[in-house]
C-alpha cells in the first residue's frame, strides 16, 4: 500500500480490568488493519504498562456492572446476580472474588487476557507512552515498565495525535 | 463450497474479538501475493469485523460464508 497508513491515538485513563479492555482491544484491532497506532497511558491508566499486570475489577465503583457467574447451568450463567453495595464495599476479598469471576467468564468466551492483547500490541508496534508526570505522583520507576514503554508527557502524546485519524479517550 | 485454492487455513474458532482479525492479519504474512487465506470463526461479530478489515486492509475477501455455528473467510492476499 502506498498511501499514508490511518492513525489511532488512544489515551488509556483507567486501571482496573474492565477498563484496560477498550484501549488494548482498539488498538490491536487498529494494528490489525495496518494502521499507526499509539497509546498514551496516563493516570491509573500508567499500571497497564508495568511488567507485573494486576488489573482488578471495583464493583463498588461500577454499579452497572452484571455480575455473571462462570460455572453452571446456562440459565445461571446468564443470570444477572444483583449486588448491593452493603456486600460489595464490607465483604473483604470481594474485588478479589470478583475479578476472578470476571477473568473465569471472559477466558469461558474466548476473550484475550490483557497480558496477550498487549504482548500482540507490542508485536505489532503499536506505540506506548507513559506518562511522566503520573510516574513521579505515583512514585514509580521505568524499570517497573515493560521496556516496550516509552516516557513522554503531554506534548509528546500530542505531537502523534496531531494528525491522528481516530483519538479516543478511555 | 469453494473450488478456491487455499494455501493456508486459520481456525480462530472459541476467540472473540478482536482476534480474528488480529490473527488474520498475522497469518496474511505467510503467504505470497496471489495465494487464498481460509479463515474459520464462530464470532457472529467477525463478519462485519472481516469485511471492514478487509476494506481497510485492501486485501480481497473473495468470499464468506455463514455456516451456522461458524463463519468461513477467503481472504485473497493483494500487497
Amino acid at each position: 500500500m502506498d498511501d499514508k497508513p490511518k492513525k489511532l491515538a488512544l489515551i488509556a485513563s483507567q486501571g482496573t480490568l474492565d477498563w484496560a479492555y477498550p484501549p488494548f482491544i482498539l488498538a490491536t484491532a487498529a494494528a490489525a488493519m495496518d494502521w499507526d497506532v499509539g497509546i498514551f497511558f496516563t493516570f491509573y491508566g500508567l499500571p497497564l504498562l508495568k511488567k507485573d499486570l494486576q488489573a482488578s475489577v471495583s464493583p463498588g465503583s461500577n454499579p452497572a456492572m452484571p455480575m455473571k457467574m462462570p460455572f453452571g447451568s446456562k440459565g445461571f450463567q446468564s443470570f444477572n446476580w444483583p449486588m448491593p453495595n452493603i456486600l460489595m464495599n464490607n465483604v473483604p476479598g470481594f474485588e478479589a472474588m470478583a475479578t476472578n469471576l470476571m477473568k473465569k467468564t471472559f477466558k469461558n468466551k474466548g476473550v484475550a487476557t490483557i497480558e496477550e492483547l498487549r504482548d500482540m500490541a507490542i508485536e505489532m508496534d503499536v506505540s506506548m507512552i507513559g506518562c511522566q508526570m503520573t510516574m513521579d505522583v505515583f512514585g514509580f520507576k521505568k524499570e517497573e515498565f515493560i521496556p516496550e514503554a516509552n516516557i513522554g508527557g503531554a506534548a509528546t502524546f500530542l505531537e502523534f495525535a496531531a494528525d491522528a485519524n481516530v483519538s479516543l479517550f478511555v | 463450497m469453494s473450488d478456491l485454492k487455499v494455501a493456508k487455513t486459520l481456525d480462530t474458532s472459541g476467540l472473540s474479538c478482536p482476534m480474528p482479525v488480529v490473527k488474520t492479519k498475522k497469518a496474511m504474512k505467510d503467504l505470497e501475493i496471489g495465494e487464498i487465506l481460509e479463515m474459520i470463526s464462530t464470532d457472529p461479530g467477525s463478519i462485519p469485523d472481516m469485511e471492514a478489515w478487509a476494506r481497510q486492509t485492501k486485501h480481497d475477501l473473495v468470499e464468506s460464508y455463514d455456516e451456522g455455528n461458524s463463519y468461513r473467510f477467503m481472504i485473497r492476499k493483494t500487497h
